[in-house]
């Protein structure tokens, strides 16, 4: 929370991207989120990720629900389409959206709270339909907006700020997307924007369902010693396992070639990630070795980051459906409404 | 890099670009809010404290800290810093009871001072509260030297003039008016404890071409015909004159001359414009007055006929630059502009004639005195200069800046200490955080452009030469002007234990001044690490100490940070905070105040 908006001037020297935008120019209000909140830091990853990728604001349509997390949706890309939807359904209304309208990008923002409770049916069947969108979990491990109580993510005997350690077990979006058949999953924190930054561009580049769980620290509820989710905890317990580079389109390669394994992986449309895991025994490109690693890092008390598992050949919601690419706001109205007479010919083939 | 030290005043003093510019250092942000609370009073003295002369200087100031000023490096513009300072010297009430007061009980020094022009003024309004007896010499029958007889009326009003030289003299000062002092030597054997010559740069410089001497009552020196003018000994002068040079000196006499009766009057510059030593705002002024400036015409002769002036020959070159990046001339043509008058208006140059050589003053380079350029010594103890008498001609400010310092001096050399052990700057730093988002300046970013001086129409300025052109801002475009102060003297105060390193400030500061990174290259490669380019070079980067979790460091680049307090607002742990930055001058008998 800020008593002024943000003054309108900018560096002499900022650049512009392709479109002639600067990244000023991808923001959106100003936030009324505690100061320090992890969740502003993931708005300005995702301000810079959508200005590096040249994404049209027009064309692009920011999903929420409700939270602390689902506010982010107002903070970057004010010219943009957005839908503040009801708690937890956010995932069925952009399935919703994106049926009706594949030609737009979806960003779907949500929270532990909105994505790992009331909302936990929905974000299962839009991984398992998965539904052609960047879905990004500000994680914190509360719920901030109601004063701190566990969410279905703290960790087992992490402590509340009354200094109450959680008993119940926690629901992890990673292992959770990897058993229902995502097919990009990651997981990273918002203090380190090198690493977020190329995964929320691989996600928008992502052909199907992306989820990137971000540890977002709650500053004003779960930032405590005794805390697995605070800035300080997460930083001594960050495990980078895949360090992901996103090459843009027609870009020389200049990076050097090195000894160690780097695993290229072309998206959809011509930009490619290269991959480097920094353990020997881990594929991102396998399911099976994700889940057992990041397993692993959770038994040896570590945190898993990076781009832990993609999957380019998945097919995605409208494949599945076999349904027509052309929008429906672009089909003429006379054939999207054809009228009583259709609608009564088409109901007496059920009588 | 090593951490940056911001308890050394330096480096927060030279963050208030306008003030680090300012050869008084007035502190100009503190005054300017003290101007949009409506604290007019309050802000003259605060003003006062560091340049002696705020009405005299808001209407002639060369104003140095204008081209410094953060602002014109945001948007197109700076801050209008000096008619603000008018602004607050016109719209005061009485201070008078406000003003330093000399004591009842003399301290038992006898002071002389040589010229009654601002440096020589700024000396005695900073010994006489001390107890010195201060007597002033003056040749005139007015103070204000230069201030009086060289700025014409329409700039500055003699109101404005006997107002603030008064504040001073008023304290008891003793005046010697119509006398010019002859000998040094004479001075000296009246056993004064101390003396400061402040009498400025009195000559004009002379032209010696062709034509000079042959009718000399149609060419002046300028300064001298100014002087004329100002006492009433030139009422008139011909239709058609040439102004020869192009610094504020022949801005006065060419805008004089116009009041004078003359009908075309031509300023003639040897180089092209980007050289011209007039401030661009007098430029402007003059050339609104329908005076035409003339580039890259270098004088031949001048050209009389009979005893007459007609005119005057010159080469009119073009300007290369050679290889070695020197600038060299070509004469393309000769050409002649007829007029009827000649103003030399080319520099001043200093006389002493009056001082002996042989009475330990030492004397150097160009027949100028050897002055100690700290603490304004001559080579004879207790024989100080300043303002233009010093290192040749300069601006008011400078001379009130010298005074300033050979006050500090001949009080330490009366007191019998060291002078060249100079009392320390110091400062204070406040938070001006005053509740949850609430600091004690306004932080919010003013877009307005710079406000438009309200001017004397044409028609109406040219009846009398002491019509003031300048009308001064309206109240409304004032108030408005004041908040394009960037408060650059509310300083971006990190601590940096409490950084738990969110990213809060990095993400919301507007400019980009902000970056978290490791601290491992010299400071040249960092600058360009940063998240924008720092480039330039004469704003200082910040560097933290390393951060608690993950060792990097803060750094901040101060180019272009609009202090708006953000990255304080947005930061959890208040490691950043907006503090009040005072910087705490010595004057001559404190050790700051």
């Amino acid at each position: 929370m800020t008593s002024i908006a943000k003054p309108l001037v900018r560096h002499k020297q900022s650049r512009t991207n392709a479109l002639g935008l600067t990244i000023r120019d991808y923001e959106g209000g100003m936030s009324t989120l505690c100061a320090g909140c992890g969740h502003d830091s993931v708005t300005a990853a995702l301000i810079q990720a959508a200005w590096e990728l040249d994404l049209e604001p027009h064309r692009v349509g920011k999903m929420s629900g409700i939270g602390c997390s689902s506010k982010t949706t107002a903070y970057f890309m004010k010219q943009s389409h957005g839908f503040n939807s009801v708690h937890g359904r956010m995932p069925s209304v952009t399935s919703g959206a994106a049926a009706a309208n594949r030609t737009l990008t979806y960003i779907g923002i949500s929270g532990d709270g909105d994505s790992l409770s009331i909302g936990l049916g929905q974000l299962s069947h839009a991984i398992r339909r998965n539904v052609n969108m960047l879905y990004v979990l500000e994680n914190n491990g509360v719920y901030g907006l109601t004063k701190g109580q566990f969410s279905a993510s703290a960790d087992v005997g992490s402590k509340s700020k009354k200094g109450e350690a959680n008993e119940q077990s926690p629901i992890d979006p990673v292992l959770l997307a990897l058993t229902l058949g995502a097919t990009f999953v990651a997981r990273s924190f918002s203090g380190d924007k090198k690493q977020l930054v190329p995964i929320l561009k691989a996600g928008l580049k992502h052909k199907g369902f992306g989820l990137v769980d971000v540890i977002s620290p709650c500053v004003s509820f779960n930032d405590h010693e005794g805390s697995t989710k605070s800035y300080a905890f997460t930083r001594e317990h960050e495990v980078e396992v895949v360090h992901t580079d996103f090459v843009p389109l027609r870009r020389e390669i200049t990076m050097p070639e090195t000894e160690e394994d780097v695993a290229v992986v072309q998206m959809h449309d011509g930009v490619s990630l290269r991959m480097r895991s920094t353990s020997e025994q881990y594929d991102p490109t396998s399911r099976d070795s994700a889940y057992a690693h990041v397993r692993a890092c959770q038994a040896r008390g570590e945190i898993a980051t990076g781009l832990l598992f993609v999957d380019e050949s998945g097919r995605d919601m409208h494949d599945m459906l076999n349904t027509p690419p052309t929008p429906l706001v672009e089909v003429p109205f006379e054939r999207l409404c054809p009228g009583r007479d259709e609608l009564e010919a088409l109901m007496e083939r059920y009588r | 890099m090593a951490a940056t030290d911001v308890s050394d005043p330096r480096y927060y003093h030279k963050v208030v670009d306008c003030q680090w510019a300012c050869p008084a250092h007035t502190n100009v942000p503190g005054y300017l809010r003290l101007i949009a609370q409506g604290r007019y009073d309050d802000s003259y003295l605060l003003n006062r404290e560091s340049n002696v002369f705020p009405g005299i200087l808001g209407r002639t100031c060369d104003r140095p800290c204008e081209p410094a000023c953060r602002r014109a490096r945001v948007e197109e513009k700076p801050v209008a810093i000096c008619r603000l300072k008018r602004v607050a010297a016109d719209l005061r009430g009485d201070i008078t009871d406000r003003l330093p007061k000399a004591p009842a009980q003399k301290n038992g020094k006898r002071i002389a001072l040589v010229g009654a022009g601002p440096a020589s003024l700024t000396v005695a309004n900073d010994l006489l509260p001390l107890g010195y007896d201060v007597t002033i010499y003056e040749k005139n029958a007015q103070p204000g030297g230069l201030m009086r007889v060289n700025i014409p009326a329409f700039r500055l009003p003699a109101p404005v003039l006997d107002e603030e030289c008064g504040y001073i003299i008023d304290m008891g000062a003793t005046m010697k008016y119509g006398t010019s002092v002859d000998s040094m030597k004479a001075l000296l054997d009246e056993e004064y404890d101390a003396v400061f010559v402040g009498s400025g740069a009195p000559k004009g410089k002379e032209l010696d071409i062709p034509g000079r001497w042959d009718a000399p009552a149609q060419v002046h020196i300028g300064i001298e015909w100014l002087a004329n003018v100002h006492f009433g000994h030139v009422e008139k002068i011909e239709p058609r004159v040439l102004i020869i040079g192009v610094g504020n000196t022949a801005m006065d006499c060419c805008r004089s001359a116009k009041r004078l009766g003359a009908t075309d009057v031509t300023v003639v510059a040897r180089r092209g414009r980007q050289h011209f030593k007039a401030s661009p705002w007098e430029l402007e002024d003059a050339e609104e007055e329908l005076i035409d400036i003339i580039e890259n015409h270098s004088p031949r002769r001048i050209v009389v006929e009979d005893g007459v002036l007609v005119g005057m020959e010159f080469d009119r070159l073009e300007w290369s630059v050679d290889a070695k990046g020197k600038q060299r001339s070509t004469v393309i043509e000769t050409v002649i502009i007829p007029c009827d008058a000649v103003i030399l208006a080319i520099g001043q140059d200093n006389a002493f004639p009056w001082i002996e050589r042989d009475i330990g003053i030492e004397f150097g380079d160009w027949d100028m005195p050897v002055v100690d350029k700290v603490t304004h010594q001559s080579s004879r103890a207790g024989v100080f200069f300043g303002g233009d008498a010093a290192w040749g001609p300069e601006n008011i400010i400078w001379a009130v800046a010298h005074g300033h310092q050979a006050a500090i001096s001949i009080h330490a050399h009366c007191q019998g200490t060291p002078i060249d052990e100079r009392p320390p700057v110091g400062m204070t730093l406040v938070s001006a955080k005053v509740g949850m988002h609430s600091w004690a300046y306004r932080n919010d970013y003013e877009s307005a452009l710079r406000a438009k001086m309200q001017h004397e129409a044409l028609t109406k300025r040219f009846e009398n030469i002491g019509i003031e052109v300048e009308l001064g801002y309206t109240p409304a475009q004032a108030a408005t002007e004041v908040q394009r102060c960037l408060n650059c003297d509310i300083q971006t105060h990190f601590t940096a234990p409490l950084c738990i390193e969110c990213d809060a400030c990095v993400d919301v500061c507007p400019t980009n001044c902000l970056t978290i990174t490791t601290n491992h290259s010299p400071i040249d490669e960092l600058r360009q690490r940063l998240m924008a380019p720092a480039d330039n070079l004469s704003q200082e980067i910040y560097v933290s100490d390393a951060l608690p979790q993950t060792k990097r460091v803060m750094v901040k680049d101060e180019d272009v940070c609009l202090h708006c307090g953000l990255c304080a607002e947005r930061c959890p742990t208040a490691a950043w905070d907006m503090r009040t930055f005072d910087l705490k001058l010595p004057y001559a008998g404190q050790v700051s105040r």
